[in-house]
């Protein structure tokens, strides 16, 4: 068994076996992030921290303990607040900053017993589709070291498809968790909104983000979003509903299984994806899944709508950033129009004031119906398509992005072009829907990554859809190093 | 003030209410008062990142309250939104307040002024978070903030620019003021800032249609700054008016030395706060449920309060109003009533010896040192004849500079019992007639008014403690009148 390829349920396995300990599983890792610094999944490594938790863990494992997820090391996408090292969010803002308490996200996976190596690069609070949007430079895509991973969650994509880590968390505000994962080969999936509590995870677009796992599988996937999941006091918005067995649930089969195709929604999009999408139907359809057409008539308004709301939000949510309390601070602010107008000049990156820009007009006096209002009913109308053909469907099948990953630079200097890339993944954020990519195809040594929207709360669905599938294919198996 | 002939004056006022809550509105820290700066704030109320709001229940139930108090209705759906604005004391650099959607909408109170009663409408009333506190004198060169005040819940209560005068408009605080407390929603603590004004003042020819261009007074903290500040306004509007110039839309600060208002911002420099919702906490949904589960424990409203007064205890209107001014004066004088055999009694005690004493000592019903039960004692005994209303005096003195034994205990320790047995009072009162054979005889010859010094003298020397009627009797009957 190579260790940094395994499965979860393996590992497990090794270490409950007392085959393996948790101590040794976690040197192993940390030996391979520091071998592959360069390509920059991490923004801090916790070496001390990572050991001491390993050391506990196999306490436990030896007192009998079988928690699934305890003893396996994992990364945290640096957006995830945690104690006893930086929360960056990627920004020269936060550069230095440590937050006094953990979000409910990191406090689970630490009671699980999951041990945290590091925590990892992405584009600056989220803001980008490709991680060059990070104060700490870009995370390269294992695959090609000339390409980017995607983003926002880059960082988090590249250790797992490197073999940094056997699973990572992300957030998916418009595509961060599913895009990087289809540019890297994984399995990413964004839970409905309200599924897995937003404390401690620093905001961007409240009514949008969401967290989730970035892993080689859906079962892997399975397992950290049973433990990630469930009701948080302290996040309002977090869901009350209770959290089924996923890992169970993913051994049902999928036969007559509904799905929905969108073929007027693929122009545009490489052929070798849409290849990869017509294959994938046939090969679902041979585990009993059926096939029809649905409409989402709205769908391409979409990136509009994000482009409108999720800025506005951003504005507001950015505002604390301000120098006076924590973070950058410019040096000898005049006064205090000064210390604001400096520090965030310095502390914010280009993308991120584009955005406030962008939020601040939607919101302005004399423009807000026009903008903010008018995307909010696109909004409306984009959920109501989804729940019209989920009258029909269980689940509707999409790309996750219409090409792979790109070079490095090459839409840098183009912003639309680069918000594009979130074409087929901006609705379920819109709509609060739950959608999972996973790796269906190849293209030039390249992933391709595919995509399954569900209806609300139906994550085992997707799960199990997604589970089935790589039960009889393997692109998920392969890793990087195999075609380099 | 009187408004000067040809001139009409529009007042509204905005009032900022603490709501009574043990914690914050969207933390768990202490709302305490007076505590070390920022030893009360959260992470939430800091605003670092990652943290979010979870509104307090307790806020709902208060703001209910006052809205059913006011009759106004009660959103069955409301909403949070953001303020946004750049402050070092608002820590997120967006207050979450109600903006499109506030919980309570269209209500009213009667205000009474001079013998005259008069309706102002309330807009709405909304809840928000309160900012925190910049300090500009505690550190060299340097701004301090203590962020223990951010995230305190307000109730902001808007009403329609229904008073005529600064006397209305205060006529209109204090009754805010008394429903609020009443209805123990807010400690009416003004010098804490649990109570705060923004008056809107604006004046018209007494012909015009249209409201006159009105200016915002920002933060007065006492009924005496909110009159002072409105007449220097209505003053100061009129005589620009009058001198032909205009006026211009502005925000303007009191200052209470110089009791004038000054400019602090034009509306051409006005914010834009670019309101919308909190995606970070979700519409607030009361269940017919909860708003009975409050109404059901509303106090009696003051209003209803001092017409019960009057129909079944027998109280003048003006005794009425007052005893129930104050919610805590009000359940003394409950206590006290039903207790006696005269209601009226009760009031008078209240109204004349305990608010004199507490007025005089500057002290509120709520730390008044003599308790009802005292004050029962006090009254039965005198209605028992055991003591003698001067005596009564004395006694409640006493209580009032602390009294450890019982009234009863008392007045028998002291020896202050009336004396009312005529075997006691006759060879006394024989001595004093024979002392004063000129005034006996004047009174025989029916100068009554000498019953009086008769009386007196006898009072004085049995030191308050002889039964006036019980002597007065018995002058009567050794005289043979």
């Amino acid at each position: 068994m190579k260790l940094e390829n395994a499965s979860i349920r393996d590992l497990s396995h090794a270490l409950t076996s007392g085959a393996l300990s948790a101590t040794e599983l976690t040197l192993h890792f940390l030996s391979r992030i520091d071998a592959m610094s360069d390509l920059n999944a991490f923004i801090s490594v916790e070496h001390d921290q990572a050991l001491k938790c390993a050391a506990d863990a196999d306490r436990r494992i030896l007192a009998g303990d079988k928690t699934p997820l305890l003893g396996i090391p994992i990364a945290e996408k640096d957006i995830f607040c945690t104690t006893g090292g930086l929360t960056t969010a990627g920004s020269k803002m936060l550069a230095n900053y440590r937050s006094p308490f953990d979000s409910t996200v990191s406090d689970k996976l630490k009671q699980a017993g999951a041990i945290r190596l590091g925590k990892c690069n992405l584009d600056e609070f989220a803001m980008g589709s490709s991680n060059e949007n990070s104060y700490f430079g870009p995370a390269k895509n294992p695959w090609d070291q000339t390409r980017v991973p995607g983003g926002s969650s880059g960082g988090s994509a590249v250790a797992v498809a490197a073999g940094l880590c056997t699973a990572a968390t992300g957030t998916d505000t418009g595509g961060s968790i599913r895009q990087p994962a289809a540019f890297c080969g994984l399995t990413g999936i964004k839970p409905t909104y309200g599924r897995i509590s937003r404390w401690g995870m620093i905001a961007f677009a409240s009514s949008l983000d969401q967290a989730g796992p970035m892993t080689r599988s859906a079962a892997d996937a399975a397992v950290l979003l049973q433990v990630m999941s469930g009701n948080d006091p302290k996040d309002s918005t977090s869901l009350v509903e209770t959290v089924p067995n996923y890992s169970e649930l993913i051994e049902q089969p999928i036969k007559d299984l509904s799905i929905g195709v969108v073929p007027g929604l693929l122009d545009g999009v490489s052929s070798e994806i849409v290849d990869a999408y017509n294959t994938c139907q046939e090969e679902l359809k041979a585990l009993g899944a059926t096939f029809q057409e649905v409409e989402l008539p709205h769908h391409t308004h979409s990136v509009g709508a994000y482009y409108v709301i999720a800025p506005a939000e951003c504005s507001a949510n950015l505002s604390r950033y301000d120098g006076a309390r924590f973070g950058h601070r410019c040096d000898n602010p005049r006064d205090l129009q000064d210390l604001y107008l400096r520090s965030r000049e310095e502390g914010f990156g280009e993308e991120v004031k584009r955005r406030i820009l962008v939020g601040t007009f939607a919101l302005s006096a004399g423009y807000y119906d026009a903008y903010y209002n008018k995307a909010q009913r696109v909004r409306r109308l984009i959920q109501s398509d989804f729940l019209s053909a989920f009258d029909d469907v269980d689940a509707i099948l999409l790309p996750t992005t219409p090409s792979t990953a790109f070079p490095l630079g090459e839409k840098t200097s183009d912003p639309v072009s680069m918000y594009l890339q979130d074409i087929f993944t901006i609705s379920a954020n819109l709509a609060g829907l739950p959608a999972i990519s996973f790796p269906a195809g190849h293209s030039n040594g390249l992933p391709i990554g595919l995509q399954l929207i569900g209806p609300h709360l139906d994550e085992g669905t997707l799960l199990k859809c997604v589970h089935q599938y790589q039960k009889v294919s393997d692109w998920h198996r392969r890793t990087p190093s195999e075609h380099s | 003030m009187t408004i000067p002939n040809g001139w009409q004056v529009d007042i509204g006022l905005e009032i900022h209410a603490q709501l009574k809550t043990n914690s914050k509105i969207f933390s768990g820290s202490s709302t305490r008062f007076g505590a070390a700066p920022n030893s009360q704030a959260s992470f939430v109320d800091m605003g670092l990142p990652g943290v979010l709001p979870v509104a307090n229940k307790a806020v709902f139930e208060k703001a209910i309250q006052f809205g059913l108090g006011i009759g106004a209705e009660i959103n069955r759906v409301s909403r949070f939104d953001r303020k946004n604005y750049f402050y070092p004391d608002l820590p997120k650099g967006y207050q979450i307040t109600q903006m499109d959607e506030p919980i309570v909408v269209a209500g009213k109170v009667l205000i009474e002024l001079n013998g005259k009663e008069k309706f102002i409408r309330i807009t709405r009333a909304h809840l928000e978070e309160d900012a925190g506190k910049s300090i500009h004198d505690a550190v060299d060169h340097a701004t301090a903030i203590d962020l223990n005040r951010a995230g305190t819940p307000l109730l902001e209560i808007v009403s329609e620019p229904d008073m005529k005068s600064a006397e209305e408009a205060v006529a209109y605080a204090r009754k805010i003021h008394q429903l609020v407390t009443y209805l123990d929603v807010c400690d009416g603590n003004m010098a804490e800032g649990s109570m705060r004004f923004d008056a809107n003042v604006s004046v018209r020819r007494e012909s015009a249609v249209e409201l006159g261009t009105r200016s915002e007074i920002k933060n007065l903290n006492s009924f005496r700054f909110l009159e002072q500040a409105i007449e220097y306004e209505i003053t100061r509007q009129i005589e620009t008016l009058e001198s032909g110039a205009s006026l211009s839309q502005d925000t303007r600060l009191f200052d209470s030395e110089k009791r004038e208002t000054r400019q602090m911002r034009s509306k051409e420099t006005s914010t834009d706060y670019r309101y919308f919702p909190e995606p970070d906490l979700l519409p607030v949904v009361l269940s017919e449920a909860f708003i009975q589960s409050v109404a059901d424990t509303m106090p009696e409203l003051p209003d209803d309060r001092s017409t019960r007064y009057e129909a079944s205890l027998g109280l003048s209107p003006a005794d009425a109003r007052l005893l129930t001014s104050d919610l805590n004066l009000a359940l003394f004088f409950d206590s006290v009533a039903c207790e006696v055999t005269d209601p009226k009694i009760a009031a008078n005690w209240i109204k004349g010896d305990l608010l004199g004493k507490l007025n005089e000592e500057g002290q509120s019903i709520a730390t008044c040192p003599i308790t009802p039960d005292q004050l029962i004692d006090l009254i039965k005994l005198l209605e028992a004849g055991t003591i003698s209303g001067k005596i009564a005096k004395d006694v409640f003195l006493a209580m009032w500079n602390g009294m450890n034994i019982s009234v009863r205990e008392y007045v028998e320790r002291e020896g202050l019992k009336q004396v009312s047995d005529a075997g006691a009072l006759e060879p006394l009162i024989k001595k004093i007639i024979d002392a004063n054979p000129k005034q006996a005889e004047d009174l025989k010859g029916g100068k009554t008014k000498l019953m009086g010094f008769f009386v007196g003298q006898v009072m004085k020397e049995t030191s308050g403690q002889a039964n006036p009627q019980q002597v007065n009797s018995i002058i009567s009957s050794l005289l043979s009148l």
